[in-house]
């Protein structure tokens, strides 16, 4: 089964086959055109690039659709690398196209995708820390609390948990089900959530 | 229509007869026992409906030995065997939580006069 990229179209629910209602997550994943195929002799190492989205000739600049043209592509928005050898896209040639045709339901897949973003975060809602007290004059009610000792170390430790940037990182799900697959629609059904939002753009790879 | 509309309602089932808030309803739940299946009756009246097509679920309350009980379905399951309407009630409200703190003649929903 090899690697895919496609496109989070959203969450909804069906009935399975005891009637329970099962999670699944839509994501329109590919056709993906081989853009490049890199191997030992010309890169130094075998990898396979695949190619998602469609765009207008004008958002590319002419190397990129110069590249495009040598695989005989249409003008793609997100091109991505995959070891060749670890995803099963062994034997494929530059100008195939990958759909989801071969991912079986029952499949286990670990998806990639961008988290969404929560801004400048504080460290409850970042690091789960636990608030103060908010009443009996108590100012304490979202601050970090003591971050280190003082003359000794008399500095703060590395990688000691503060407020900053949340969310909107690269996360990967592992453990995912393939539910049902629609090559018609090129539709992946995926039991359980994804990261990102909706309209992210996903990297569907066997488990 | 999109792609998850178009999802949802392959999901739906067209044998579900009419009803909303305030409706008496006869709920045939199969219910699986180890190996053995049955048909669970559960008869209430329904406070609320919830959600849009196939998610869309309905709450049923009823007294059981003088305790409340609340249970929701998914309108369109699969374990659902049929959905009886015993009684049209006339409410003013779409969700029927105000009969949560009444028991009795209180808590009773006059039927819905058709002229």
């Amino acid at each position: 089964m090899p690697a895919i990229i496609g496109r989070k179209v959203g969450m909804t629910q069906i009935f399975g086959e005891d009637g329970a209602r099962v999670p699944l997550t839509v994501i329109e994943a590919g056709p993906c055109h081989v853009t490049q195929v890199k191997t030992m002799e010309t890169d130094g190492y075998d990898a396979v690039q695949l190619g998602f989205g469609a765009i207008k000739p004008k958002g590319l600049s002419k190397p990129e659709l110069g590249h495009l043209k040598k695989a005989s592509a249409p003008p793609i928005r997100h091109l991505v690398e995959f070891s060749a050898e670890e995803l099963g896209l062994e034997g494929v040639s530059i100008g195939d196209v990958v759909t989801v045709e071969p991912f079986e339901p029952g499949q286990m897949v670990r998806v990639t995708g961008t988290s969404k973003g929560k801004g400048y975060a504080g460290t409850i809602k970042r690091h789960n820390f636990r608030r103060g007290p908010v009443s009996h004059g108590s100012h304490n009610v979202r601050a970090p609390g003591s971050i280190g000792a003082a003359a000794y170390p008399a500095r703060v430790f590395k990688g000691m948990r503060m407020s900053g940037h949340m969310g909107a990182r690269t996360v990967t799900q592992r453990g995912l089900q393939i539910v049902d697959r629609d090559p018609d629609r090129n539709l992946l059904l995926v039991r359980g959530a994804v990261p990102g939002g909706v309209n992210g753009i996903v990297i569907v790879r066997p488990e | 229509m999109s792609v998850i509309e178009s999802l949802e309602r392959e999901q739906i089932r067209d044998d579900i007869p009419v009803f909303q808030a305030g409706d008496t309803v006869k709920v045939h739940f199969r219910v699986v026992e180890g190996t053995r299946q049955r048909v669970q009756v559960f008869e209430g009246t329904c406070i609320k409906r919830q959600g849009s097509t196939s998610r869309e679920t309905f709450t049923v309350r009823k007294q059981s030995f003088g305790v409340g009980v609340e249970r929701t379905f998914p309108v369109h399951s699969p374990k659902i065997e049929k959905i009886e309407r015993v009684m049209e009630g006339d409410v003013s409200r779409a969700k029927l939580y105000y009969l949560r703190g009444k028991i009795g003649k209180k808590a009773r929903i006059r039927e819905k006069q058709r002229t």
